[in-house]
Order: C-alpha cells, then structure tokens, then sequence
C-alpha cells in the first residue's frame, strides 16, 4: 500500500481527503505510483501529468521523505519508506498566483 | 413566469445568477469550483438543464465539467484535447516558429440541435467537438491545418480560439475567431476553413491588410440574420453583410473603437452593443466612465448608456466572451467586469444595475431565458 498525499484542487477533483492510498504491483516507482492513482481516480488524468507529454505540470512538485523528486527519473525507484507505506509520497502544488 | 439564469466564470470559480423575468431581485450561487479559473460556462440550447464548464489551472490544468439539473451538481467529464497529427508550428511573440501546445479551452459552444454536441475553441488555437456530452474530444484539423497556419500570431492573451458561431439555417457553417489570426469560416461541417478578413485593416502588423494576422476579439450574429456578422477587432469595429466574405468599418462616433465585446439585441437584428476601451496599451475605458454603446442602425451611429454605471473613476475591463443577452420581450443585456462587477439592463441597455459587485475578476458572463 503506498499512501499518496494530494493538493486541495485534487482532493476536490477526485473527491478524497488529503491522502489516499494505492496498491502498485511491481517496481515503486514514481511513473507506478501515478498510474495507479489515475487507475483509482480517472478524474485525476490530465491533472498531474500533461496529456501530451506525459510529463510533469510545471507548477506541482514530487517529494518523499523531505527529498525533491520532480526532477528524477519517473522510472527510479521510490524510497523504502515510501514502497513500505511508511512515508507519503507528496504531491504539492506552486505557492504561486494571486 | 419565465426567468433567467446568469452563468459568470471568474478567475476564482463560477457563480450562477438567478432572478424570475423583472430581473430586480437576484439570487446568487457560488463560487462553485472556488479558487479556479473558470473561462467559460455555457448552456445547451435544446435541453438548457445541460451546462457545460471549462476549468483551467497552470497548476492542474484543463477540466471540463457538466451539468444535467441546472448547475445543480456537476460530472466531471472528458479533459483530453489532443491535437490531431503533428502540431506544426506558429509564430511566438518574436516571430520564431513555435509548437502548438494546449493550454486551456476558452469557450464551449454547444450545439443548437443536440445536447451531447458541444464544440470547444482551445489555446494554443484548435477547435474540438464532443458528440458525447463532453465525455470524448476529436479535434476538427482542418483549420489548424490551414495553409496559413504557420504565420498565425500569437494574441497578448494567449493565442487563442474564442469565438464559435454557429449558423442556425445551415449546420454545415461555422464561425470562429482566433487571436492573432482572424476570422475563419467552413461551409462542410468543420473539414475545410477559409480566412474571412477582406477588409480588416490593422496597422500593428506588418500588413496592415494581410489575409490573416488580425487580431479578432469577438465576432456576434443574431439568428435572423446569419450572413450579418459584428466584430469587435482589437481596433474598430466591423461589420459583413455577406457572411464575412467582405467586412467595413462601423466604429463611427465610438469615443474608442478598441475594446472586446460586441453583442446583438435579441429581437432587433440591427441594435448591437460594445463597451469601448481606451486603448490597448490602457485596458480601462476613457475618461474613467464605464459606458455601454448602442447601435440601433447597425453601426456607425451610437448613444452612450450609462444610466446606472460608474461615470467616473472606474478602470474595469470587459473581456471579450464577457457580455450576452437574454431572449425575454424586454431584452435582458449584462456584462461583467475584470473588478467583479455583473451588470444587468432589462430595458435593452436603458439603465443598468450591479447584480453583483465584488466577484472575483470576471472572464465570461452567459445567459439563459428559461420558460
């Protein structure tokens, strides 16, 4: 069980709280643990990743356990912690915009 | 008694205006979706229970909502905009050739036949249609496809498809307008497009009477007239008595004839309306005076409305997708303001009231007549 915490919009969206949880068979990866929410909440395609590119949005980030991780390989390994349920994996949005 | 439902997107949310058809008392909902920009709302024609919402966020990107009970609740529903083939290129801002990319959509046009029919015009500049109330989208190539694309410009407010006109005596035509390219037209459902800016004069780009590179802020039609079309450019304002195949100047004793909206009176084909704006340096009107201007010759000849409105010390602006009209015998006018102010006439522009004065900055104001 991998916890996945999401910004407030996305909460909406998909109508959840903060965090939510999703199975990943296989490798944790940060490319994994977003399919598998996708899978979970179709409502949330599009919004974390472009469409197009598959790439991250520009004004959300990736961490785990304090790190940064939006700049990494979307096919490296997550943290142990992360893989074990013990750490969220954080989505979080740009302190941006008025 | 019949009413009216106001539909206002705002930088922050959607809020929907309601009062029966005197319109002196208004009930307000919202913000539904608080905190997003939402660009667009608009309501079927067939079935008005169904609306449709355009969400767009640089931080979560494109989301399209609908309604089925009136803005009651919402679904979210399809938000995949994916350009047919490969994107080619247009020009930046510094004339360097530029990939589309999507951004947003800006409006939704539903159809006028079948509720599950909805158009939307998308930043960067495509039109999409869903047969399927929003569930799918398939972009209509053709234009993006068109000969000129690659010289399209890009607006100063993203490079933008918003405008959709649909021709209610002919569902094969359509028009659009893109900033900065111009007018466009099909006659085969959307397949093949034509530039529709003969007669267009526009002195910021480098021909001033180019095919395509206009700056076109809002085209407006009235139903009776489908081969009569109104555009507000970024300057002048221009009429077409022939579909758009040819255009003239109609912007008279306008105090400015920037500005960018411009909308026709529900039952007299000839009386337009437009909100000029000093310049488009200075997004405010003169003088500080938040006037309305109607014409009820088509053009050429206008009266200042401001019974009602500030008159002095107001530096609003009014986007361009941000007046309509309602359809009841004393025609309903309204328009919302970048200071989140809603504007209402229930006398065709005579005197005007604030439904609402504190919104957020409003992007886009529809209306619907309800029996």
């Amino acid at each position: 069980m991998i916890r996945v915490i999401i910004p407030h919009h996305l909460r909406n969206l998909a109508g959840t709280g903060a965090e939510v949880t999703v199975e990943v068979a296989g490798p944790v990866t940060q490319r994994a643990v977003l399919d598998a929410l996708e899978a979970r909440y179709p409502v949330l395609r599009g919004t974390i990743r472009d469409y197009a590119t598959g790439q991250r949005r520009p004004f959300l980030r990736f961490f785990a356990c304090t790190e940064d991780l939006s700049h990494e390989s979307p096919d490296a390994l997550l943290p142990e912690e992360v893989a074990a349920g013990i750490e969220p994996y954080r989505i979080i949005g740009a302190i941006a915009g008025g | 008694m019949s009413s009216v439902r106001v539909l206002v997107g705002t930088r922050k949310g959607a809020f929907i205006l309601t009062a029966d058809e005197k319109r002196d008392k208004w009930h307000v909902e919202g913000p539904l979706f608080g905190g997003l920009e939402i660009y667009h709302l608009k309501g079927s024609p067939v079935d008005p229970n169904r609306i449709y919402a355009s969400q767009a966020s640089d931080w979560f990107g494109q989301v399209i909502h609908r309604s089925d009970d009136g803005g009651k609740t919402w679904t979210t529903v399809g938000n995949e905009f994916a350009y047919d083939g490969p994107t080619g290129t247009h020009q930046w801002y510094d004339g360097t050739a530029h990939p589309w990319d999507f951004r947003r959509v800006w409006h939704l046009e539903p159809s006028l036949h079948d509720p599950d029919v909805v158009y939307a015009g998308v930043e960067d500049a495509a039109i999409f249609r869903s047969d399927n109330g929003g569930r799918t989208w398939q972009e209509l190539p053709g234009l993006r496809r068109h000969d000129t694309s690659g010289i399209w410009q890009t607006g100063g407010g993203g490079f933008c498809l918003h405008t959709i006109i649909l021709d209610p005596t002919d569902p094969d035509r359509i028009y659009i307008a893109i900033s900065a390219a111009g007018a466009f037209r099909t006659d085969d459902g959307g397949q093949t497009w034509k530039p529709i800016n003969r007669g267009l004069h526009s002195d910021y780009i480098p021909d001033a009477n180019a095919e395509v590179g206009h700056c076109v802020h809002r085209i407006a039609m009235h139903p009776s007239q489908p081969n009569v079309l109104f555009m507000q450019k970024h300057w002048d304002v221009l009429r077409s008595d022939n579909a758009g195949d040819d255009w003239h100047e109609v912007s008279g004793n306008l105090p400015s004839d920037f500005g960018f909206v411009v909308d026709v009176h529900a039952h007299e084909p000839e009386t337009i309306y437009v909100v000029p704006i000093k310049s488009d340096s200075e997004h405010y009107p003169p003088e500080g005076k938040l006037r309305v201007y109607r014409s009820r010759t088509g053009g050429n000849e206008w009266e200042a409305l401001t019974k009602g409105l500030p008159q002095e010390d107001c530096y609003v602006n009014v986007l361009r997708d941000a007046m309509a009209v309602d359809n009841l015998d004393s025609c309903g006018v309204y328009f919302g303001t970048t200071g989140g102010q809603v504007y209402a006439s229930a006398d065709a522009g005579d005197n005007w009231n604030a439904i609402v004065h504190d919104l957020p900055a409003v992007l886009s104001v529809e209306v619907q007549t309800l029996p």
